[in-house]
Order: C-alpha cells, then sequence, then structure tokens
C-alpha cells in the first residue's frame, strides 16, 4: 500500500497538554513540517516563552530553550550572535509578545534579527486562566474584564502585526488564522516564506497566527473558529502586511 | 602582554574578561561602568566574538542567558540598579544551569541612589534578589590587578559549575588607573567544537541527540530532584571557592572585616593604629559567597572587638556575626551614600569603640 501521510519528525511523540480546540498544535506541526521539508530539523534552534506553550519543548523535536517571560527575541537575538548558520524561532503567545515583552519584540524587529518570530494570538491569557490580554477585543470577556474588554478604561487591542511591518529591520510580516482548512494551508505558506526570508538572512521575519482559546474564550471548539472568523478577522485582516521587495 | 601598563579599571576588567575566554557581551548603559560596553564594542568583533546593545537590562541578561544557553562563553557587567533587574535572569540561569560571568561595578542606592562607589550590594550580591533557591559564587576584588587575575579565571569557574559567577567591584575600581600585568588570552572553542565542549548546549540536533535548556519543572517531585541537583554543585563550591586574605590575626585586639575598596583604607588605617600601640587585623573576605566562615577561627582569644567596616548601612555584618558566634563583640563602622572614608576617620572611630571595651 502506498503510504500517502506521514506524522512529521518534527513533532515528538509526547502527547500536548493543550485543550480540545486549541490551535497552539497546528501551528506546532506545520512549523515543523516545514523545517523538515527544508530539511531544517538538525539545524534549527527555538525558544519557548512563558505561557501555554512554555512546554512547547516537549513537542518540537528540535534544541530549544525557555525564555524568561516575554524575552524570547533578545535570547534568540544573542543565539544567532553564537550560531550564525542555524534556523532560529521564537514562539510566543500575545501576553508574553505584545505585553510584558512588547520592548523585545520591538527591538529585535527594530535591528533587523536574523531569526523568525511566530506568534500565537488568541487574545487572551491562557495558562493563567483567562485575563484580558492587550490583544482582547473591546466588548470580549475575560476574567479581568467580566464585563467585557472596555475602550475607555484599557484602550483598543494591538495590532502587532501592523506595529512590526512599520518597522525598516523587519522583511516579512505576515497574519495568518488556524480557523479553516484553507486559512490553515495559507499559513504553512507563509511560515514557508519567513523561513526562506531568514534562510536569505534579508532581516526580521514574523508570522502572527489568529489562534482560539475555547476553554477561556467559554465556547466549543467549533464556537470558537467560528468566533475566529466573525469577531478576531474583521479587527485583525489577514494578510501580508510586509515583504521583500524582490517577491512583491 | 608581559610588562605593567597603567589601565583604567573599567577597561582592563573588559580586557581580563576577554582574555580569560569571554567571547559575547550584552549590555545597557549605566554610570559608573559604561566604559566596558564601549570598550566590548570596540574589542570583541577582533575576537570574534559578538557586542550586541540590549534595549534593557532585563534584555541584557536574556541575551546573556540565550547566547551562554547556546555554548558561548559570555561576559556582561551592570551597576547596581542595572544589576537589580537582571536578578529574575540569575535565577533563570542557576536553574536551567546556563553559566555566565557577571560583574557589577556598584554604586549606592537605594533606588536611583547616587553615582559614587558603595557595597549596599552585599544583600542582593550573596543572597539574591531572583526568587528561588539558587546560590551564586560572589568574589570582591580590591585592587584593578585583583580584579583581572578573577576575571580571568572566572569563565573557567562559570563553565565548570554551570552557574553565574558574580565580581562584585565598585565604582572606585571602576574609575581607577592602576599598573596591571594582563595575562595571556586563553583558549575558546571553535563553532565546531561547541557540541563537544558544551554537550548539554543548544546547538542543533544535527549532534546526535535533543537538548532543552529549561528551568519549569511542573511536577514537584522533579523541580526538587533539579533544586537538589544544583545544590550539590553548590555544597561543592561551598568547600572550593572560599578565599580570603588575613592580616596579624595572632596578636590583634581589634580585628577588621573589610572588602573591596574598603579592605585597602582598612589596612591604611591599622597601620596609623600601629603607631597609636594598637594592634589590629583584617580579615579581608575574596569570596563573599561562599563566605570565608573558616578566617574567623584564626581570630585570637584576646581580641576585644571584631569590626564590621562596610560602605552600607551594615550587611556583611550580618556573616561576620554568624561567623564570629558570639565569641567576641562585634561592632560597624560604617558609610553610605558613595562616601568612602578616610584612614584616619577609620582610626577615629575605631579609638572610640575600643575605649568601650
Amino acid at each position: 500500500m502506498k503510504q500517502i501521510f506521514k506524522y512529521t519528525e518534527g513533532m515528538t511523540s509526547n502527547t500536548t497538554h493543550y485543550c480540545p480546540g486549541c490551535t497552539h498544535g497546528i501551528a506546532h506541526r506545520l512549523i515543523m513540517e516545514v523545517l523538515e521539508e527544508k530539511g531544517q530539523l538538525g539545524t534549527t534552534l527555538a525558544v519557548a516563552p512563558i505561557g501555554c506553550s512554555i512546554l512547547s519543548h516537549q513537542y518540537m523535536n528540535v534544541d530549544m530553550m525557555e525564555s524568561a517571560h516575554g524575552r524570547a527575541p533578545a535570547i534568540a537575538s544573542a543565539i544567532r550572535r553564537v550560531h550564525p548558520d542555524k534556523t532560529i524561532f521564537t514562539y510566543q503567545g500575545d501576553g508574553d509578545l505584545a505585553s510584558i515583552g512588547i520592548a523585545e519584540i520591538i527591538h529585535a524587529a527594530a535591528r533587523g534579527e536574523k531569526f523568525t518570530t511566530f506568534f500565537i494570538n488568541n487574545g487572551i491569557y491562557g495558562m493563567t486562566g483567562g485575563q484580558m490580554a492587550p490583544t482582547t477585543l473591546i466588548g470580549q470577556r475575560s476574567t479581568t474584564s467580566v464585563d467585557g474588554r472596555s475602550k475607555e478604561l484599557t484602550g483598543m487591542p494591538l495590532k502587532v502585526s501592523e506595529m512590526i511591518a512599520t518597522l525598516d529591520g523587519a522583511v516579512y510580516v505576515e497574519r495568518v488564522a488556524l480557523n479553516s482548512p484553507a486559512n490553515v494551508r495559507k499559513a504553512k505558506a507563509a511560515i514557508r516564506r519567513a523561513f526562506d526570508v531568514q534562510d536569505k538572512r534579508l532581516g526580521f521575519s514574523f508570522v502572527e497566527f489568529l489562534s482560539t482559546c475555547p476553554t477561556n474564550w467559554g465556547l466549543t471548539p467549533v464556537d470558537a473558529t467560528n468566533w475566529v472568523k466573525e469577531k478576531v478577522m474583521p479587527y485583525y485582516p489577514l494578510g501580508i502586511y510586509k515583504q521583500p521587495e524582490v517577491e512583491k | 602582554m608581559t610588562e605593567k601598563v597603567l589601565m583604567k579599571g573599567n577597561e582592563a576588567f573588559a580586557e581580563a574578561a576577554i582574555r580569560g575566554g569571554s567571547r559575547y557581551y550584552f549590555g545597557y548603559p549605566i554610570t559608573p561602568q559604561s566604559e566596558i560596553p564601549e570598550y566590548m564594542s570596540k574589542e570583541l568583533p577582533k575576537w570574534g566574538g559578538a557586542f550586541l546593545q540590549a534595549e534593557s537590562e532585563l534584555a541584557a541578561i536574556n541575551m546573556a542567558y540565550g547566547a551562554a544557553a547556546a555554548g558561548g562563553n559570555v561576559f556582561i557587567s551592570s551597576s547596581s540598579p542595572g544589576i537589580a533587574l537582571m536578578q529574575e535572569g540569575l535565577s533563570f540561569m542557576c536553574s536551567a544551569q546556563v553559566p555566565c560571568v557577571i560583574l557589577n561595578v556598584s554604586r549606592c542606592g537605594p533606588g536611583v541612589g547616587g553615582i559614587q562607589p558603595g557595597q549596599c550590594d552585599y544583600y542582593q550580591a550573596t543572597r539574591g534578589g531572583g526568587n528561588g533557591d539558587y546560590r551564586i559564587p560572589v568574589f570582591a576584588p580590591d585592587s584593578i590587578q585583583s580584579s583581572i587575575d578573577i576575571l580571568y579565571e572566572a569563565t573557567d569557574l562559570a563553565q565548570k559549575y554551570r552557574n553565574p559567577i558574580m565580581i562584585l567591584a565598585d565604582g572606585m575600581m571602576g574609575q581607577m588607573m592602576e599598573p596591571v600585568l594582563m595575562p595571556e588570552p586563553k583558549y575558546v572553542p571553535t563553532l565546531e567544537e561547541l557540541p563537544t565542549a558544551r554537550p548539554w548546549a543548544v546547538t542543533g540536533t544535527a549532534k546526535g541527540y535533543r537538548n532543552v535548556v529549561k528551568s519549569l519543572f511542573m511536577k514537584p517531585d522533579e523541580l526538587e530532584v533539579n533544586v537538589e541537583k544544583i545544590f550539590e554543585k553548590y555544597d561543592e563550591a561551598a568547600k572550593d571557592l572560599v578565599r580570603y586574605e588575613t592580616y596579624n590575626l595572632e596578636d590583634a585586639e581589634v580585628v577588621f572585616v573589610a572588602f573591596g575598596t574598603l579592605s585597602r583604607i582598612t589596612r591604611e588605617a591599622m597601620e596609623i593604629l600601629e603607631t597609636k600601640g594598637i594592634k589590629a587585623g583584617l580579615i579581608r573576605p575574596i569570596s563573599l559567597w561562599p563566605f570565608p566562615a573558616e578566617a574567623f577561627e584564626q581570630i585570637n582569644p584576646k581580641t576585644k572587638v571584631v569590626i564590621s567596616n562596610e560602605l552600607s548601612m551594615g550587611q556583611m555584618i550580618d556573616d561576620v556575626e554568624r561567623c564570629v558566634k558570639g565569641r567576641y563583640p562585634v561592632r560597624l563602622i560604617h558609610r553610605t551614600g558613595g562616601i568612602v572614608p578616610t584612614s584616619l576617620e577609620i582610626v577615629e572611630k575605631t579609638m572610640k569603640i575600643l575605649g568601650e571595651y
């Protein structure tokens, strides 16, 4: 019988701890599939954040280290100084990247660091139990905004891809979603383009994934993917925000 | 460099770190040590290393953590408030067993404090400001040459113990000039040699196995095992890294305990006391952790008082009292705020204290 599918070598055999309907698993696998297809699993160094995906190093089958909360881009910048020839990425959630670590991601992008950041935006703090994130939508309920996020109290949600795209050092910036098979395929293509930019050492590359958190959103997995399409995508439009001139 | 040259402290610290094998420096400007990042930005690229100016001390310590976890020899420096910001990173590095050399060219606090020399980071250095059970060996040189010597050795110590090693200098040492002898540069593993030289480091799975550098242990029994594992190293360090000097303990009626810059002024005060017929001794802790408890066993029974002499409101005095174990009265002579006392001031205060015994 002809083998038509093989689970990527880029993932370990560990069962993930992620909740049903969470899209971390999809994002992990897409990144690892791309690295396997590019033949770079053995030469990749990755940094896990603080948050649900701190344990991504149990699943991603590459050499990894844990970061202090938000500091993964600083760590990756330094790893690049030691290893000029390796593939390097950080994997960060929205509390980690857009709140406590906003300085590190902005400066890494501004320096045009030659690594890739995968930004998981599910609009909430997952690991700590559903508190408001900088990316939580106006009106969205969380355990620290029980009546829904208020613009008067907390301002507007941060549009990180748009911010990063304003920086000259950022060469590739795309926002994708993981809510449908078609979008998952597009997300994989974005990951590949980001790594290609890194391979050519053109500058900083960044992919934002609109993700789900059914547990803390209080939705079923199916309703959560619908929420991404109906509520999240209108505020956070998908698309390529920045790409190298030659590829336009 | 085999002949003595006149060097400013901060530049000598940087050069010694390079010669000791450090190749990666990450820093944020802060007085009184900004000559160090300036020097590193010029010199490290010549040695095949890298300098990166961090956006903050938070970023700097995490850059250090990243480069060191990836197998690089890392040296970083800052001054008191900057070191305060780095405490979380030091806690991470201790738990994840990541080596690093960190120099505090200390000033006076609390808060922004001032930019003049101080020793009020003694608690911060020896007790640690980060969370959790960990230890950092701390060395306090008293001259630019002794700073060079310990910085030259520190990279090897950090790699041996896979733990941060701290050098606690002060603004006076950073800013003054002294004639020094620079040692020959040490060998540093090449990029190709890293997987063999640092088999624990994050260098890619092409080496045949996978490494994860981490400090998260969700299961309490695994965390306990990890903490016990790093404390086995600290037990070894507590025996092997004890360093101190003593002077005239055998017949001293007053014994000073002083480290760093202040130990030099104290020695001058001892000479003045001698002319007044007062025999004074000195314990100069070089390792602040492990604190040289054994030196206090050498104090002679005729000693009337032990004086902890500090540039703080009295922090080391806790360790002094612990080691004196109530056998002698322990008193404090100190200045703070960045004021360094003259030898005469120390003599005057000592005479007053001796008058009480």
